[in-house]
């Protein structure tokens, strides 16, 4: 696949964070994603990935270097207005824990100014997207939900406002095997259904070798290389994503 | 709406409390003994007698700091003094022989220093003196220290520990007079008046009108060389209200010299023993002397001590009216504290930094002894309702700030975290997540300084308050059962239903869906 010759959604350039405690979390880190894509970043703990997940949607502030979102530099954007235009799901979903379903879902929808019959609308279609039972789950506190119909939540709640970028920091993690499995064809499902632009940090590789149109190989805060599986597989482009690759075929 | 309600009350409770100094108004304190309550209580019965002043009364200030600062900032107008502790006490200088000589000292001292008046002494002193039973003194022909010199050495004496080992007590005593004793037991004071009865000892030291020397049938021996200082009982007056009332110093003036010690042991031997109001014995008192021209107030009602039931039963209209002053004192301290450490929690879970610090200092104002923290407010606020809050208040705080910062910091984190990623302000995940979150940490600490400020406001009657520490402070002294549990039982009932009121409300602003969780 060649990368197309259309505007990226969302580009780092050169992108540094030092934290004020002095870790570098990232070294300059430069990468495009463009529209309909889904791009994993993947690569060992505490190499940076969530890091820089976070300097595109303002939660980080970058030291150094630039991320534009539909070719506009966030930083002189409203972090607030930029973020709700930003699906976001972390590893264990984040509801809010006194709201009901249909409350967290419509979130985003509620902070844009919405109207309540919209609103209703909405969350009852993506909570069907995301093939929750609206009667048996809408009016229930997330503790009453399992792990994985919380994560679902978490999905429907990030794709509300219909951002044309989500960010998803290992939604997958905390998961099991099987509940894992089935996440990921409803993944794909919607991934065709939406053609939704997608960041997707995870550190299991079959993963993001399952669900990715390319993936990013990070290590100590550096991108060492950005492509394809198939690129990543036939070429290498360092020692460190060779010997990873060969972990994966063990 | 109910914010406005809220402070309205406030206001309301404020104006109460402040120290109102109308033009025609007259406050009048007590240390906390029985005697120095009697005094206050027959000023006050004169002056409601003779004078169109309206008459308040802060009896039972905790002592003689408590009623001096008082004075001197004018959160009263008058309190009975006497001459040796305004010497001792408050100049600090060394006790001197003659009565008038201390009188005059003590005078131009108060009047220069802060123009307050030393009327003229009541008539008796109240001061450390020798007694020996009657029947002894009868015997032995006993009228004097001098006296008893001549026999000491075929006596046992029997004194209070603290008598014995000072210079101006037993020490100075002896080699004043010559005393030698065939043996010196060391005795708590109230056992020496049963040694005295049962004659295992046969001289103590005593306050010259402890009642106790009438029950006990004791004989106080004249101290002929003025060994002892003198404590000439007065009236000690601020020039400003003489001043503006000059009617106070007359109408006072005509208890001069009108008590002498054998009165005064008569009347305290009905509060101590008899265990009557004070109301009551100052108004037999001020009839005996000729200066009562009415029945006292209708509304006191005559206790004596039957039983603790009869006795609630009697008081029942004192003690709704008690009980109403506490929960005011409580509920007003309660509220101002929420309005300050609430939102002093949320600005330090803002500035994490400064947090430990500031929730340490409040910390350890907790542990100040209230009696301590209630004194220390006087130099400043004066006695009464407005100390008392604040007092409160301080204590209030630590509870309140500690739940309000460790509640809204501990909140769901992730929750906030995806909050905020989604696009919420910092404002919308403090009042919508947060906060909700942390309300029922919120209402603990709230619970918690709640039962500890109806507690501790029973000793608020030690600065003159009031509340249901009022018959406590007083039971105390009079060694009165029934009228601290008077005051004792509803404390406790109170703090328990606060408790269990707050603790109904903490389980309602549980927000839905936190329990399922754990
Ligand atoms: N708020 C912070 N303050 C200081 N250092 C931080 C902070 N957040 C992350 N770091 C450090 O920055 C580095 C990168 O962290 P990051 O969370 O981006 O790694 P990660 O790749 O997401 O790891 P994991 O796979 O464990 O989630 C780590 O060394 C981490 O300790
Ligand atoms: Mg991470």
């Amino acid at each position: 696949m060649s990368i197309a010759p259309i505007a990226p959604i969302l580009e780092a350039v050169g992108v540094a964070k030092t934290y004020g405690d002095g870790t570098t979390a990232l070294g300059g880190v430069s990468l495009a994603v463009h529209p309909g894509e889904t791009v994993a970043l993947v690569g060992e703990s505490g190499s940076g990935k969530t890091t820089l997940l976070r300097t595109f949607n303002r939660m980080v502030e970058p030291s150094a270097g630039d991320v534009r979102v539909e070719g506009q530099p966030v930083a002189g954007l409203d972090p607030f207005a930029l973020r709700r235009r930003i699906g976001y799901v972390p590893q264990d979903g984040g509801l809010i824990p006194h709201w009901r379903i249909e409350k967290n879902v419509e979130l985003v929808p509620r902070l844009l100014g919405w109207d309540r019959d919209r609103r209703r609308a909405r969350t009852r279609e993506m909570l069907e997207l995301v093939g929750l039972d609206l009667q048996a789950h809408a009016s229930r506190y997330p503790g009453e939900l399992s792990g994985g119909q919380r994560q679902r939540v978490a999905f429907a709640r990030a794709l509300a406002a219909d951002p044309p970028l989500i960010l998803l920091d290992e939604p997958f993690g905390a998961l099991d095997a099987l509940t894992r499995l089935e996440l990921h064809r409803q993944f794909l499902d919607l991934k065709k259904a939406l053609g939704k632009t997608t960041v997707l940090v995870t550190h299991d590789l079959a993963e993001a070798f399952r669900l990715a149109d390319r993936i990013g190989v990070m290590r100590a805060g550096r991108l060492l290389q950005l492509g394809t599986p198939d690129e990543l597989a036939k070429r290498p482009a360092d020692p460190y994503v060779e010997a990873l690759l060969e972990m994966r075929r063990v | 709406m109910r914010g406005r309600a809220v402070g309205s009350a406030i206001l309301v409770l404020l104006l109460c409390a402040a120290p109102l100094h109308a033009a025609d108004r007259i406050v009048i304190g007590s240390k906390n003994f029985e005697e120095s309550r009697l005094l206050a209580e027959m000023f006050a019965q004169l002056l409601e007698s003779r004078t169109k002043l309206q008459v308040e009364r802060r009896l039972g200030l905790a002592g003689t700091q408590v009623c001096f600062e008082a004075l001197k900032n004018g959160a009263i107008d008058v309190y009975p003094e006497y001459t040796g502790t305004g010497l001792v006490s408050i100049l600090n200088e060394k006790a001197e022989g003659a009565p008038a000589k201390t009188l005059n000292r003590v005078r131009s001292e108060f009047l220069h220093r802060w123009d307050l008046w030393w009327l003229a002494p009541l008539g008796f002193e109240n001061s450390w003196e020798i007694a020996v039973p009657k029947e002894l003194a009868e015997r032995e022909h006993l009228e004097t220290i001098t006296d008893l010199a001549r026999v000491s050495k075929r006596l046992h004496g029997g004194f209070g520990h603290e008598f014995v080992g000072r210079e101006d007590g037993l020490l100075g005593l002896q080699r004043v007079y010559g005393l030698e004793w065939k043996s010196v037991d060391h005795l708590q004071q109230a056992l020496q008046y049963q040694a005295a009865k049962q004659r295992t000892i046969d001289a103590l030291d005593v306050y010259s009108t402890d009642g106790r020397l009438i029950l006990y049938n004791l004989k106080v021996l004249r101290d002929d060389r003025h060994f002892f200082p003198p404590y000439e009982a007065a009236a000690l007056v601020r020039g400003a209200t003489l001043k503006r009332h000059p009617e106070v110093g007359a109408v006072l003036g005509l208890l001069a010299g009108s008590l002498d010690e054998d009165t005064m042991r008569a009347l305290n031997l009905r509060l101590q023993e008899g265990h009557e109001s004070e109301v009551v014995v100052a108004r037999d008192a001020l009839r005996s002397l000729g200066l009562s021209n009415k029945e006292g107030r209708a509304s006191e009602t005559e206790i004596r001590g039957t039983g603790v039931l009869a006795y609630f039963w009697g008081v029942r209209r004192d003690l709704g009216r008690l009980t109403l002053q506490h929960l005011g004192l409580s509920a007003a301290a309660l509220v101002l504290g929420a309005l300050f450490a609430i939102p002093l929690g949320l600005w330090l879970e803002r500035r994490r930094r400064w947090a430990e610090a500031v929730i340490r200092v409040l910390g350890i104002f907790q542990t100040v002894p209230s009696l301590a923290l209630l004194a220390f407010m006087i130099p400043f606020l004066g006695v009464g309702t407005v100390p008392a809050i604040a007092a409160l208040w301080i204590y209030s705080l630590f509870p309140i700030v500690r739940n309000t910062y460790t509640g809204v910091r501990d909140a769901d984190s992730k929750a906030v975290e995806a909050a905020t990623a989604l696009g919420m302000t910092p404002g919308q995940v403090l009042r919508e997540i947060r906060l909700p979150l942390a309300a029922p940490v919120v209402m603990a600490g709230l619970r918690t300084a709640a039962v500890l400020t109806v507690g501790t406001a029973t000793l608020a009657a030690f600065i003159g308050a009031g509340g249901l520490g009022e018959p406590i402070v007083t039971g105390l002294q009079l060694a009165n059962t029934a009228m601290i549990l008077s005051g004792a039982i509803p404390a406790a009932l109170l703090a328990l239903l606060v408790d269990a009121g707050l603790g109904w409300v903490e389980r309602r602003l549980r927000p839905a869906g936190l329990e399922v969780q754990r």
